[in-house]
């Protein structure tokens, strides 16, 4: 077992994790966040997106031991004080899922997207969720939800 | 999926890993950017005793460019894409990268990983061939220089030797005349090279003076295209030089047949993205 220190949506927490431990199954099952999903073994869904120090990865291809001493957030950890970051708002007001499985890493990714790229082209978005894959619903109101947020943002 | 267990180490420097290294031999493995190693690992492909992780040696990491460029073997993709030292003097490189797997695999994924992985379809060996890297590594014996072009010596294999890890890279930034470009057919799902080609080209007084193509997803290795960049040195570099240079890439070379592409279909393609690839680095050296 080894010692680690992680900061997980703003709060510290000391625990023992055996090194294979993978950072995803550290939070669902040490911390219990299951926002974070699961859904391929192969590196290529996206599903389990989080930020680590304020990027997104895929959280089921890094150990919980690279996260000491790190800041993560999921998708627990998105909205503030009862408010729905940007993204959350347009993935609702948009529509864009259907069951719903792979909508927080698609959340993840496109929140870490529109802070380095706050006013993408359509063609920017498709580009920059390529590490995404939605099986239900399509794209096109995927597309449209995190427009909705760049434009949001840019308003305020 | 879970990998099998392992003790883990994280030296924060090049003699700490290089020790470890020597001290586990053959039961110990490096980890980087973890974008080749963990999925394999998870998927029981790849078992060790003792995992290395090099992510807090800083001095791995960074791009430095002042007369030549070197690139610590740890500098992630993402740093590559945004850097604007190498948009300015090698842009070939910052655009090849941008175009691997997506960006949660280029915030971790690392360009000394990429060439000692030697994945055949991996975008930056292709790109290193063509600008003639010099790859630095350190090991038990002290430090030495390889140049690329002995550096890939088969599929997943490269001339590393036990005990030695990649430090940096060094190329030459692109001066006046020349030009160099990376045409890629991705793909559709994993995004990896099924054919990519990576072009450089050098004009002295209107004439190709200097050429190197290096070829990668093709075969089991990333290769140079030595008659393909003989046809084209001497000519003006015009469209018609450049196809009929084109028709000579993926001679005396071994093309894969696999469930993404047949070797036939594969040859077509490394003539149409050499041709590509060749095309867009003359324009850029004019
Ligand atoms: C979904 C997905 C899509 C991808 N798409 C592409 C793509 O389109 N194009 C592409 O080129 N690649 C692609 N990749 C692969 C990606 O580029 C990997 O990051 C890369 O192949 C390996 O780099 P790494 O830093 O992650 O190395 P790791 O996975 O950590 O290591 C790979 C191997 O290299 C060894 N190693 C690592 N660093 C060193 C060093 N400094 N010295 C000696 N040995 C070392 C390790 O021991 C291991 O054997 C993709 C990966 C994924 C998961
Ligand atoms: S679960 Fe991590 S990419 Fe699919």
């Amino acid at each position: 077992m080894t010692a680690i220190t992680v900061t997980v949506n703003g709060k510290q927490h000391h625990s023992e994790v055996e090194p294979r431990t993978l950072l995803v199954h550290y939070l669902r099952e040490h911390l219990n966040l299951t926002g974070t999903h699961i859904g391929c073994d192969t590196s290529q869904c996206g599903a389990c997106v989080v930020h680590v120090n304020g990027e997104s990865v895929k959280s089921c291809t890094m150990l919980a031991v690279q996260a000491d001493g790190a800041n993560v957030t999921t998708i627990e950890g998105l909205a503030h004080n009862g408010q729905l970051h940007p993204v959350q708002e347009g993935f609702w007001e948009k529509h864009g899922l259907q069951c719903g499985y792979c909508t927080t890493g698609f959340i993840m990714a496109a929140a870490d997207l529109l802070q380095k790229n706050p006013h993408p082209t359509d063609d920017e978005i498709r580009h920059g969720m390529e590490g995404n894959l939605c099986r239900c619903t399509g794209y096109e109101n995927i597309v449209r939800a995190i427009r909705y947020a760049s434009e949001k943002m840019a308003a305020k | 999926m879970i990998p099998s267990s392992f003790e883990y180490f994280a030296p924060t420097t090049v003699a700490e890993a290089v020790s470890l290294l020597q001290k586990y031999g053959d039961d110990a493995k490096i980890l980087a950017g973890g974008h080749s190693l963990l999925p394999a690992m998870k998927l029981r492909l790849s078992n060790f005793g003792a995992l290395i992780d090099i992510n807090k040696i800083h001095e791995l990491r960074g791009i430095h460019v002042d007369g030549n460029i070197s690139i610590g073997a740890m500098t992630t993709y993402h740093a590559i894409e945004s850097s604007d030292a190498l948009k300015a003097t090698c842009a070939i490189l910052p655009e090849a990268v941008s175009l691997v797997g997506d960006i949660q695999v280029r915030n971790r994924g690392t360009l000394g990983g990429s060439l000692a992985h030697a994945d055949p379809a991996a975008d930056p060996p292709a790109v290193m061939l063509a600008l003639d890297a010099h790859v630095h590594v350190t090991g038990p014996g002290g430090n030495r220089t390889i140049a690329i072009g002995d550096f890939f010596t088969d599929m997943l294999t490269t001339s590393l030797q036990p005990g030695e890890i990649i430090t940096s890279i060094t190329l030459n930034p692109l001066g006046a005349g020349e030009g160099a470009a990376y045409s890629k057919f991705p793909h559709p799902a994993s995004r990896y090279a099924i054919v990519g080609a990576a072009a450089y080209v050098k004009l002295e007084g209107g004439k190709v003076s200097a050429c190197r193509i290096g070829i990668t997803g093709a075969g089991p290795k990333a290769e140079r295209q030595a008659s393909a960049e003989a046809a084209l040195i001497g000519t003006d570099g015009s469209a018609e030089a450049i196809a009929k240079a084109a028709e000579h890439a993926g001679e005396n070379m071994d093309v894969l047949s696999d469930i993404h592409a047949g070797e036939d279909y594969r040859r077509a393609m490394i003539k149409v993205y050499t041709r590509r690839a060749l095309t867009a680095a003359v324009e850029r050296a004019r």
